[in-house]
């Protein structure tokens, strides 16, 4: 591997591992996000603890100036009234002194050593305030501008200069500073005044250290810290245990309320006290009770309809047997009638046929109401199922002079389909197209992919007006009243058909374009439970107006939702029969299978 | 078990050139002397029962060749008189119901009837399906098949294993005897109706899934694994080879 190569190689690898770490980093802030956002203890144990820790820490720094403060005042008023007094024992000590003299250094040097070592009497500088110190004394010359001899005693270079001069000048002044002692840095108060002796000016200083201040103002410190982690702590703990008493019950309100939601409308909250999470359950309570009362009734008048209807329907039944055999009697001897009664009798069975379809329809749609519609499923091949769907209108295809043309797989599409309601919905889809379809062509397509199994049924007829694509579906709707009708459709057929197409989980969609014609397209998952993401062939032709209903409310955008779902085989495939000139070639098995119109019947 | 209506015959409402005995049993008096009428005109011979607790006293006075029965009756359900039919007699039983459910449709079936027709009834298929019920065909040749570890006696309309007979119904024979003649061959539940029931269009598999069930009840060692007549998934039935 050449070098630029390696190097390559591990920029990647860096950059990788960088990905990896501010994925991992994002992940963790979306996680802390996450209980952020959930927990409402969390958020107010952390906002305490925020902001009692800047409370705290506040509190601690007063606290800690106030205390130092204090320290350096006693401090300094011990060191002054000690630095009068040891004022006045080295002017006594060096009163006596003569100036000039040579001796002046020895002297100095007893005047210290007074200092330092107090005389056993125990009058000396009294230590004990003060604490211990270290004298310096300079002379600093005579008072006729004879410079000083710059004699001293002492670490004058400890002594800070500006302190120097103030007491130059003839003032008390102190000041603190810090010197350094060995490796050690010190502070040291230095207190530093004149002393008068015989005719000579010499400073006297004084260099507390403040070692013992300091050791005490860190351990207030450390006590200080200390403290008021164990308080964040203790409030921390505080805040959680208050906050549980008021979580607990919102928790367990939210964990009713969603089980009232979820339909156990027996569920009401515990209410205990007078307090406010009590006034909160006896309300959701008494909601709860005034929704369920509502959902009885409202169950209650649904059920006495839907009973209504079915009980109409098979009370109608019986009467309904008597006047259908006395009228195929009437039918069957029609040659022994008189001839003006032939047409009559005619009607009279076929609106019998009308009426039992009715009859059949309402009795279907109560179910569905009432939710009893149960799938008899079974794995089937689709095709014979269309193939009887087919047959069972060849006579209505014959009266309407619409050729029909079938388009489907030569192997097997196997479904778990309820074969009677699919034979059902596929039925309703070619007479409904029959009926409109003004005798031109239907086109039944067949297609399936590995997830779904596709019917589509075009005619060209009068088509749908804009917007009529969902009113198709409406129970007892009429696209126009005025319109021919020759198979008689009781109005409920497509609301069925879309019940049925709901029932396997399936979609059932409608084009349509005025002149243009109509277009069914039924869609069924091809295992029952799957959920349909797409269909294998396409609902309209491919013009940008089509449009379609959707029972499945997620995909609430089919025009953007359906070109990526469609099978581009599945597009050929439509291509390929349209090109399909002759429906018998087109339609072999069906042509095998059809059953002639029922013998007997107009 | 007694065949109530000998071995031979026809293909009208006749048997042995006699009219075929048809007992109504149904409630609504216009309903019932409607059907009466409808059925006398077919070549039938009629007699109508209005409430459930009569009809079994009917039966065993008139010994019909069949009974064509309304579910919803007064005093007695149709389903009872149904069963209390069955545990007497092998009689072709017809149900005619205004209740299409599954759960009832099955419910009546299972109770013991070979047919069913929902209300109102096309006279022209209830007169055909009366037929299929009564249809025999005459001079059976001596047949003997097996399938499984069954022996039938076709023309005996006796099914037996190890020489125990086993009692069906005639509907259940029937259905049997289709299975076998042609043993490994699968049917599918349509070609089962037009065979068996004699459905000339396709009709309402359950018939068939009831009417299996039943039948493996009796023949079967374990209904629950059936090794004589068997479950083509997605397809129909078929009949164990010997």
């Amino acid at each position: 591997m050449s070098p630029r190569l390696r190097a390559q190689s591990a920029v990647t690898a860096l950059a990788g591992r960088a990905s990896e770490a501010s994925t991992v980093a994002s992940e963790l802030t979306t996680a802390a996000g996450t209980v952020w956002r959930r927990s409402l203890k969390v958020r107010v144990v952390s906002s305490t603890v925020a902001l009692s820790s800047t409370v705290v820490l506040v509190l601690g720094m007063v606290l800690q100036a106030q205390l130092a403060q204090r320290l350096i005042e006693n401090k300094t008023q011990a060191a002054l009234l000690q630095a009068d007094n040891s004022r006045v024992l080295v002017e006594s000590e060096l009163g006596a002194v003569d100036p000039t003299s040579a001796s002046l250094a020895g002297r100095l040097t007893t005047a210290i050593d007074r200092l330092t070592n107090p005389d056993p009497t125990g009058t000396g500088p009294a230590t004990a305030s003060a604490g211990a110190y270290e004298p310096v004394l300079v002379d600093g010359g005579g008072p006729s501008g004879e410079a000083g001899t710059g004699q001293k005693i002492g670490p004058l270079d400890d002594v800070p200069a500006v302190l120097q001069s103030a007491v130059e000048r003839g003032a008390l002044a102190h000041k603190i500073t810090t010197v350094h002692r060995g490796t050690a840095a010190v502070t040291m108060l230095v207190v530093g005044m004149p002393v008068a002796s015989a005719g000579r000016t010499m400073q006297l200083y004084l260099l507390f250290p403040l070692t013992a201040e300091q050791r005490t103002l860190t351990l207030v410190q450390s006590t200080l810290v200390v403290g008021g982690v164990v308080l964040l702590i203790l409030i921390a703990g505080i805040a959680s245990l208050v906050t549980r008493q008021v979580v607990v019950p919102i928790r367990q309100a939210a964990e009713v309320a969603e089980r009232f939601a979820d339909g156990h409308l027996d569920e009401r909250m515990p209410v205990v006290g007078e307090d406010d999470i009590a006034r909160l359950g006896t309300s959701f309570n008494e909601m709860a009770a005034s929704i369920q009362r509502q959902i009885r009734q409202l169950e209650e008048f649904g059920e006495l309809q839907r009973g209504f209807t079915s009980d109409v329907s098979h009370e109608l039944r019986t009467p309904l047997t008597t006047v259908r055999v006395a009228a195929d009697l009437l039918y069957d001897s029609r040659d022994k009638l008189h001839p003006v009664l032939h047409r009559p009798t005619e009607l009279l069975v076929r609106e019998l046929d009308r009426f039992e379809a009715l009859l059949a329809d309402l009795l279907e749609i109560s179910r569905v109401d009432a939710g009893v519609a149960e799938l008899q499923i079974d794995t089937v091949d689709v095709r014979t199922t269309v193939a009887r769907a087919v047959a069972s209108v060849r006579a209505v295809a014959d009266r309407a002079g619409s050729p029909l043309e079938l388009e489907q797989p030569a192997d097997e599409v196997h479904a778990e389909i309820d074969s009677r309601r699919v034979e059902r919905i596929v039925r309703n889809l070619l007479t409904n197209a029959l009926d409109h379809g003004e005798g031109c062509p239907v086109q039944m397509t067949v297609a399936a992919d590995a997830h779904a199994v596709a019917v589509l049924v075009r005619d060209h007829g009068v088509g749908l007006q804009p917007g009529q694509q969902d009113l198709v579906f409406n129970r007892f709707w009429r696209g126009d009243p005025s319109r021919d009708r020759r198979t008689g459709g009781t109005g409920l057929g497509l609301s069925i058909s879309l019940e049925d197409a709901r029932l396997h989980g399936g979609w059932l969609q409608a084009w349509g374009a005025p002149g243009q014609g109509s277009a069914f397209r039924l869609t069924l998952p091809r295992s029952h439970g799957d959920e349909l993401t797409s269909s294998p062939l396409p609902l309209g032709p491919d013009d940008v107006s089509r449009t379609s209903l959707l029972p499945d409310p997620a995909a609430t955008d089919p025009m953007v939702a359906e070109p990526d779902g469609v099978n581009p085989e599945a597009a050929d495939r439509v291509v390929a029969y349209r090109e399909v000139p002759d429906p018998a070639v087109a339609d072999p098995g069906v042509a095998d299978t059809a059953v002639p119109a029922e013998p007997g019947r107009p | 078990m007694s065949r109530p209506n000998g071995g031979t015959v026809t293909d009208s409402a006749t048997i042995m050139g006699m009219a075929a005995r048809v007992l109504v049993v149904e409630d609504d008096p216009a309903a019932a002397e409607m059907l009466a009428i409808a059925l006398r005109q077919a070549g039938f011979e009629t007699a109508v029962v209005s409430e459930g607790p009569k009809a079994m006293p009917a039966m065993r006075e008139l010994k019909p060749d069949l009974v064509l029965l309304d579910l919803m009756l007064p005093g007695m359900s149709g389903i009872d008189v149904c069963r209390a039919i069955r545990a007497e007699s092998g009689v072709p039983i017809v149900m005619l119901t205004a209740k299409s459910d599954t759960v009832d449709v099955v419910l009546g079936l299972e109770s013991g009837a070979d047919d069913y027709m929902i209300k109102p009834p096309k006279t022209q298929e209830l007169v055909a399906r009366l037929r299929a019920r009564l249809r025999r065909t005459d001079a059976e040749p001596a047949e003997q098949l097996t399938i499984g570890d069954l022996t039938i006696d076709v023309p005996g309309h006796q099914v037996s294993r190890d020489g125990t007979p086993i009692a069906l119904t005639p509907l259940e024979f029937d259905l049997l005897v289709a299975l076998a003649r042609k043993p490994r061959q699968v049917f599918t539940r349509e070609v089962l109706l037009e065979q068996v029931w004699g459905y000339r269009h396709a009709a309402d598999t359950r018939l068939v899934n009831v009417h299996v069930q039943r039948l493996r009840s009796k023949i079967e060692r374990d209904p629950e694994h059936p090794e004589v007549v068997l479950t083509v998934r997605g397809v129909g039935y078929k009949a164990n080879t010997p």
